[in-house]
């Protein structure tokens, strides 16, 4: 019990039980069925990113470029539809084009060794500048989307449309391949303490762009899924949503130092996420507070952490005056 | 985003180069050589380029952002970032509409401008220094929570209607060509000077910057410092924000959004580590100019913002990567 109350997990299931039960109090629709069913699927892209994030952070890294790849893949999954390309041919183009421009933020991180957050800074303002250029600015509309590629992520699959299938999947995806397969392991071993990692035989810089390459896919597929459901693409689609996947991992309890985080805190953080920005037009304030929250939330959460990781040490100099 | 030191050995040269061919293999001097190369550049390319009013108004594409980047060229030398400068210069300009609104006049509405980036400089201080949390997510952090707190504000509404007088800050002119803007640049750029390589607390930031751990030892306040720090990039963002509130006659949610990445280009390109350590205030003069006359000559030859903000993240990068590319040969 006690290890149960101290489990990050745990906690945050608890805070987002106890959030949803405070809405449904007021505004008991927030519960029905169909609305929780709604819920899910808004965060299911946040759940991806999230995931995505998740690996490239455990690794003491940061991918500040997400939403630009998710933008840029949305956007060629977009053109390539209205040429008339088969939707699969779509999807594979997608993902290896969001691992493409992954492996471009991996390869100056592990070649280079430039800091990524500096790698991503910069390849953020690149890629979504690129999609200017790919259409001097011009907006994709939904009459210009055809049917079936509109449909994928709406069709409706036992009670859930398949675009939460495809972040259950990759949930359980990486939940095997975070604890079951070396390489997931080797990403929480260079995060936790690379020069042990290097001992023991892990090459950190190709484990990090590893963890770049599927973010980047992650991306990709993300953006073909955003622009499908949202049936609209342009140069700012996802602008800033970067923060709001950051914020998921830091509230799901990834440390930014790397080496600590799971799966089901991310997505559990995801949740939190979603359940807030759902929750706020129900309750009837403004959509214009979500992003100080989310602001506030990330600052709580990463205070929290502090908290909870310190270790006490022994003490060497004594403070004189506080 | 730590680096790994191999165990190579480390080679002492027999005698410490001259004074001459240090200067002249410096960052700061290949940066004048950039400087001067754009700069003929454009007096090709353009016509308009060499008037002393339009380069007098080229000067306004970098004298805001290079006075945050002063501040943020020695919290990057201690080894800390902040990723909120452009969101403080939102919160900073929205407290200033509110005062306007609330029927100030000037005095008072510049004032709010810069308490308010002083202020949330502090907040993102307690949080670092007093707290020890990581500089990047709190400032990730701070970064939507006071942008966030302007659209709480204005949502899709702005701000007009400042008072005349007002105007002086982003639009007079101190003497002939001389801007405001230009001038308070000038002040800024020889008053960090001074900080960074003249002061005891300058010489703390570079301590800082190269081992923390040392640095506590031999008696620096370190938190104390880091935590200055702060206070000063938000001192620095809230008179920018002065500046772009003045210069725009209004205010948006939206205003200044990504100038963290110009601010960091320009840091970086400057010559400071951007893993904290070494770094110079002239290296940050001569990056400012050098990407106030690329805008402008952009700017001059109708190319469009967008393709100016590709070059600019090709720029930080190649500026980190070119370097160290060299090296390894």
């Amino acid at each position: 019990m006690k290890t149960l109350m101290k489990s990050r997990e745990a906690l945050l299931a608890i805070v987002i039980l106890l959030m949803t039960a405070a809405i449904a109090l007021r505004f008991p629709a927030f519960v029905a069925p169909g609305n929780l069913v709604n819920v899910i699927n808004d965060t299911a892209p946040l759940m991806i990113l999230a995931l995505g994030q998740m690996i490239v952070i455990l690794t003491k890294c940061i991918d500040l470029s997400v939403t630009a790849t998710l933008a840029l893949t949305g956007m060629t999954a977009a053109l390539l539809n209205g040429m008339g390309v088969p939707l699969p041919v779509i999807l594979v183009t997608v993902i290896a084009l969001g691992a493409a421009l992954g492996a471009v933020n991996g390869l100056l991180v592990w070649k280079v060794g430039i800091p990524s957050i500096v790698v991503t800074l910069g390849t953020m303002t690149i890629y979504r500048s690129m999609i200017f250029l790919m259409t001097d600015g011009k907006w994709v509309n939904a009459h210009q989307m055809s049917d079936g590629f509109k449909a994928l992520p709406r069709a409706v699959l036992l009670g859930f449309p398949v675009m939460s299938w495809i972040a259950f999947a990759l949930i359980a995806l990486f939940a095997v391949f975070m604890t079951r397969t070396a390489l997931g392991r080797a990403l929480y071993a260079v995060g936790g303490n690379p020069h042990a990692a290097v001992y023991a035989g892990i090459n950190v810089g190709k484990t990090q762009f590893a963890a770049f390459v599927l973010s980047g896919a992650l991306a990709g597929l993300t953006g073909y899924l955003w622009i499908a459901r949202y049936a609209v693409a342009y140069v700012d689609v996802a602008s800033g949503f970067e923060l709001n996947v950051v914020a998921a991992c830091v509230i799901g309890g990834i440390s930014i130092a790397g080496g600590v985080g799971s799966v089901a805190g991310v997505i559990l953080g995801a949740i939190f996420l979603g359940v807030i920005a759902n929750a706020l037009p129900v309750i009837g304030i403004s959509p214009f507070w979500q992003m100080a929250i989310s602001g506030l939330a990330i600052v709580i959460a990463v205070a929290f952490n502090a908290t909870q990781s310190r270790i006490p040490g022994r003490l060497i100099l004594k403070k004189v005056s506080a | 985003m730590t680096q790994i030191a191999s165990p190579t050995t480390r080679n002492i040269p027999d005698r410490l180069q001259s004074p001459l061919s240090r200067a002249l293999r410096s960052w700061e001097t290949l940066l004048v050589g950039v400087a001067i190369a754009i700069f003929i550049a454009n007096s090709f390319a353009s016509p308009y380029f060499l008037n002393v009013w339009n380069l007098s108004d080229a000067t306004f594409n970098f004298t805001e952002k290079a006075m945050i980047a002063f501040a943020m060229a020695m919290l990057i030398i201690a080894g800390e970032i902040d990723l909120s400068v452009a969101s403080i210069i939102a919160l900073a300009s929205t407290a200033m509409g509110l005062v306007m609104q609330a029927g100030f006049g000037t005095p008072v509405i510049a004032l709010t401008g810069i308490a308010t980036g002083v202020l949330c400089g502090a907040i993102n201080g307690t949080f670092v220094a007093r707290f020890g949390l990581p500089s990047i997510v709190v400032t990730i952090g701070t970064m939507s929570l006071f942008r966030g707190i302007s659209y709480i504000f204005l949502g899709d509404q702005a701000f007009t209607g400042y008072p005349k007088d007002f105007a002086f800050f982003g639009q007079g002119y101190v003497w002939w060509v001389i801007s405001f803007e230009l001038a308070l640049f000038t002040l800024a750029a020889l008053a960090f000077y001074l900080l960074l390589h003249r002061s005891n607390f300058g010489r703390a930031v570079y301590v800082i910057g190269n081992n923390a751990t040392a640095a506590q030892f031999s008696g620096i306040r370190v938190a104390r410092v880091r935590f200055t720090l702060f206070v000063l990039t938000g001192l620095m963002s809230g008179i920018a924000a002065v500046c772009l509130t003045s210069r725009l006659g209004s205010t948006r949610p939206s205003i200044a959004t990504g100038m963290e990445l110009e601010v960091i280009t320009m840091v970086v390109l400057g010559g400071v580590s951007i893993l904290g350590g070494s770094g110079r205030i002239l290296g940050v003069v001569l990056a400012a100019l050098i990407m106030g006359l690329v805008t402008f000559g952009f700017g001059l030859l109708n190319v469009p913002g967008i393709v100016m903000s590709i070059f600019l993240g090709l720029l930080l990068i190649s500026t980190i990567a070119i370097p160290r590319l060299i090296r390894r040969k």
